[in-house]
């Protein structure tokens, strides 16, 4: 704690030379590019290379001022505490307004390097330009910080103590999920630079989709991850066992994922058959756009109040700039230009591609859906001043039929040829789905005597979805159709996007079973309970075997001692706790949950009696945990699909002289 | 997610200080199941008035507890879910349903998904019968058959 090295000073130092590069990254890279210059153009990595170590140093400094308990920074006092675990030291480097922006810079100029560093192969002046249209969007959010949320600012005098970081954010989930969330939402920037790039060079093909391809890929994944890795912090710290919420501040999270996703689709047309390349553009801008829209509505207040943001509007207003700018330059860069992009490939309805657009057109449909759910409420209080809410109900209603049809589908889509396809012969080879599905109908209602039907059909969905995405392999490598040597070496022959598609299907299908089962058939006990008392939740039996006080770190806890057996079964000891944070003065109920198989045993408490006796709400969660573990193979479905061949370091080049070969492109 | 986060800390540390106990508790459940079940159903759809997008049925505010009190005594007194709805809409402002009205001011809310799929169909349709129009006699159908089976390998 003391003053004797001025590294707040140099953290903020190295953010204002952070944006004077990028401003010249903005500017010059790009002059070049118009100019053929290839000096100019050359500045580009090495900008991008220095702003990346200058942001990271400024990051490394208010990470510094955190783990030492510099408390004359006024974020460290305002969000830290001397006795805070260090875990969360580090973590509550973000776990607050200026400290989550500056990590967003962070990974935006991360990403902005590893181009730098991994599109060396790229021609020059494309690199040239994708890294001025990332500079651009370094600049504004650098000056956003520096302008209105600096997060080295002083104090004086210093305070001794530190307020401490809000309890809830003081868990290992504020670890993991904002910078997993991050990495997606910044790292589609990757995917707009390059579609902001291919409208400013008038030109693009199908090499161009197989270079953005990566980049899509890793921001996808990482959101996907991230959106899980959040649902679940949400589900285990709120204390009432949801997992989804349709909150705007999800939602903002959402619909990039949702128009991320539709983008890996739409960018395999492109690739292959050089088909919907001003669509896959203009999906690259709008899922950008979509995480700007984010990062704005979670970060200007707006979504507290319309009125909360009128009255103290600099950051929101600020904000709001960067995305009209932002959103508005693209989209009329967008009307000039994709007029110059010849279409492509041709293509029957019933075809390969015909899917992926069916595919498109649900997923951009449910995007606007939930965007408008979100958005609505606020244009309505700010145009009329009526006051609407758009909550869960809304959204099982509208995007949930959504949904269907593009589930149904998914299994056909991989199976269908390119071009044109024959739905009866693949229906045909589905059928050894469509058997295992009913059989998941079947099986499901006789084990829950048949009390709920939508849940097993759900669940017939998850299968059908996982057995589709096997079959599909299966009948690629010929399985069952040629002896079982040829079949193997078909299998290892497989490009490893092939596997990657199937596990992102089949964890599609495991999420919905999950979601499908948990809600058909969680069970819940809402009950009083004094010490030796017990109650029954599902099939186990819980008793309340009294309480005794703890003391952690930086709070303090009552901790109640559950014993719950299931008839024949051993003893399983829960403990939920009710935690109270002194320097905060306030408290958070942290839930014990035991997992049983893919279920989950899910307990919480609240008050006690004078007399001893304690709230209790004890939940039976069967399969919930499919719900994330489906989240997480998409997920590693994403990476393994990064791992193909075809997009690996190096092979750009050659790819693009063979695409190049392919597909005759006309001049731009 | 994690402002989401923020403002139910917010909530707990600001306007409830020392609020431990959360949505329904054991003292409000009614003991008839039937109509339990019909204020679970409806406190589902009913935002708790200073929280942000929660209903009342998971928030743990006084004021969502006062709520799900005055729907149990309106279930009880046999009003219809219906009946409930309009009540509180005329007391709190649509403001406290989370499923909005199908309002002539709620219109486009309610038609984006549908809209959105029948214009993005109908372009697509349009743009797809457009073009497989004109690529019919590039390649004979046993042509046609042997690229897919070729690109299907090799993709």
């Amino acid at each position: 704690m003391s003053n004797a090295f001025p590294i707040a000073e140099l953290g903020h130092y190295a953010l204002v030379l952070a944006l004077a590069l990028a401003l010249v990254q903005s500017v010059l890279p790009l002059w070049g590019a118009k100019t053929n210059d290839a000096r100019l153009m050359g500045i580009a990595p090495t900008a991008a290379l220095a702003g990346f170590a200058f942001v990271a140093f400024a990051f490394a400094a208010l990470t510094t001022a955190y783990v030492t308990s510099d408390f004359s920074v006024r974020n460290v006092w305002e969000n830290s505490h001397s006795a805070k675990p260090l875990l969360f030291k580090f973590s509550g480097v973000w776990g607050n307004h200026e400290g989550s922006m500056l990590l967003w810079v962070l990974i935006l100029s991360l990403f902005a390097a590893l181009v730098a560093v991994f599109g060396r192969a790229l021609p020059k002046s494309l690199l040239a330009t994708v890294l001025s249209v990332q500079g651009w969007i370094a600049s504004a959010f650098l000056a956003f910080i520096l302008a209105t949320s600096n997060p080295f600012a002083r104090l004086d005098p210093a305070p001794v103590e530190g307020r401490d970081l809000n309890p809830i954010l003081q868990d290992i989930g504020l670890a993991i999920h904002p910078p997993m969330l991050y990495l997606g939402y910044v790292g589609f920037s990757i995917a707009f630079a390059f579609a902001v790039a291919a409208l400013i060079d008038g030109r693009v093909d199908s090499a161009w989709a197989r270079w953005v391809r990566p980049w899509t890929l890793t921001a996808w994944m990482f959101l996907t991850a991230g959106i899980a890795m959040g649902s679940y912090w949400a589900y285990y710290e709120l204390g009432w066992g949801g997992w989804w919420f349709w909150d705007p501040v999800e939602n903002a999270s959402f619909m990039p994922w949702i128009a991320g996703t539709a983008l890996l689709h739409s960018s395999i047309v492109m690739e292959k058959r050089g088909a919907l390349k001003i669509w896959t553009i203009l999906l690259a801008i709008m899922t950008f756009s979509l995480s700007l829209l984010g990062t704005f509505l979670v970060r200007s207040g707006v979504l507290t109040s319309v009125h909360t943001f009128a009255t103290d509007p600099t950051r929101g207003v600020f904000i709001l700039l960067i995305l009209v700018g932002f959103i508005g330059g693209s989209l009329a860069l967008f009307a000039w230009r994709a007029p110059l992009l010849k279409p492509g490939g041709l293509f029957a309805p019933i075809s390969r591609e015909g899917a992926l657009v069916f595919n498109n057109l649900f997923l951009v449909a449910a995007t606007a859906t939930v965007l408008v759910g979100t958005l609505y409420p606020l244009g309505l209080e700010a145009f009329t001043d009526k006051k609407i809410s758009v909550g869960a109900p809304f959204y099982n209603l509208t995007f949930g039929p959504l949904m269907i049809p593009v589930l149904l589908a998914m299994p056909f889509g991989p199976m269908l040829a390119w071009k044109r396809g024959d739905l009866a012969g693949v229906a045909q080879r589905l059928s050894a789905a469509l058997v295992a599905a009913g059989f998941a109908v079947v099986l499901t209602l006789v084990l829950t005597g048949a009390e709920n039907l939508l849940a097993p059909l759900g669940a017939g969905l998850g299968i059908w979805l996982i057995a589709g995405a096997i079959v599909e392999i299966a009948d690629r490598i010929k399985l069952f159709r040629t002896d079982f040597a040829t079949s193997w070496s078909r299998l290892k022959g497989l490009p490893r996007s092939a596997f990657g598609s199937m596990l992102g299907h089949s964890g599609i299908g495991i999420s919905v079973i999950g979601i499908a089962i948990v809600t058909g058939f969680q069970a819940e006990t809402i009950t009083t309970l004094k010490p030796g008392e017990t109650a029954t939740v599902a099939s186990y039996e819980l008793r309340y075997d009294g309480a005794a006080p703890r003391t952690g770190p930086n709070y303090r806890e009552d901790v109640a001692h559950f014993t719950v057996t299931r008839a024949g079964g051993a003893p399983i000891a829960m403990q939920p706790t009710k935690r109270f944070y002194e320097a905060r003065k306030s408290g958070t109920t942290e839930a014990a949950i035991e997992t049983i198989w893919f279920s989950q045993i899910y307990l919480s408490i609240g008050e006690w009696s004078d007399d001893g006796a304690l709230v209790v709400r004890a939940y039976y969660k069967p399969m919930i945990t499919l719900v994330w573990l489906g989240a997480l193979v998409m997920s590693f479905g994403g990476l393994v699909s990064l791992t193909d061949r075809r997009l690996r370091i190096g092979i750009p080049r050659r790819a693009k002289k063979r695409a190049v070969a392919a597909i005759p492109e006309p001049a731009g | 997610m994690i402002a989401l986060a923020f403002v139910f800390a917010l909530l707990f540390s600001s306007v409830f200080p020392s609020s431990f106990a959360w949505a329904v508790e054991p003292d409000e459940i009614l003991a008839d199941p039937v109509l339990e079940a019909r204020a679970r159903d409806l406190s589902a759809e009913l935002r708790c008035l200073v929280c942000q997008n929660q209903s009342i049925d998971d928030s743990d505010a006084p004021l969502a507890k006062d709520l799900r009190v005055l729907v149990r005594e309106r279930l009880v007194a046999g009003d219809s879910d219906a009946d409930i709805r309009s009540y509180l809409v005329a007391r709190f402002g649509e403001f406290v349903l989370l499923k909005p009205s199908m309002s002539l001011a709620n219109l486009l809310l309610w038609l984006t998904a549908p809209v959105a799929l029948l214009i993005g169909a109908a372009t697509a349709f349009w743009r797809v019968r457009k073009n497989s129009g004109r690529a019919e006699a590039d390649l004979s159908p046993e042509e046609e058959r042997a690229l897919a089976r070729i690109l299907n390998d090799k993709t």
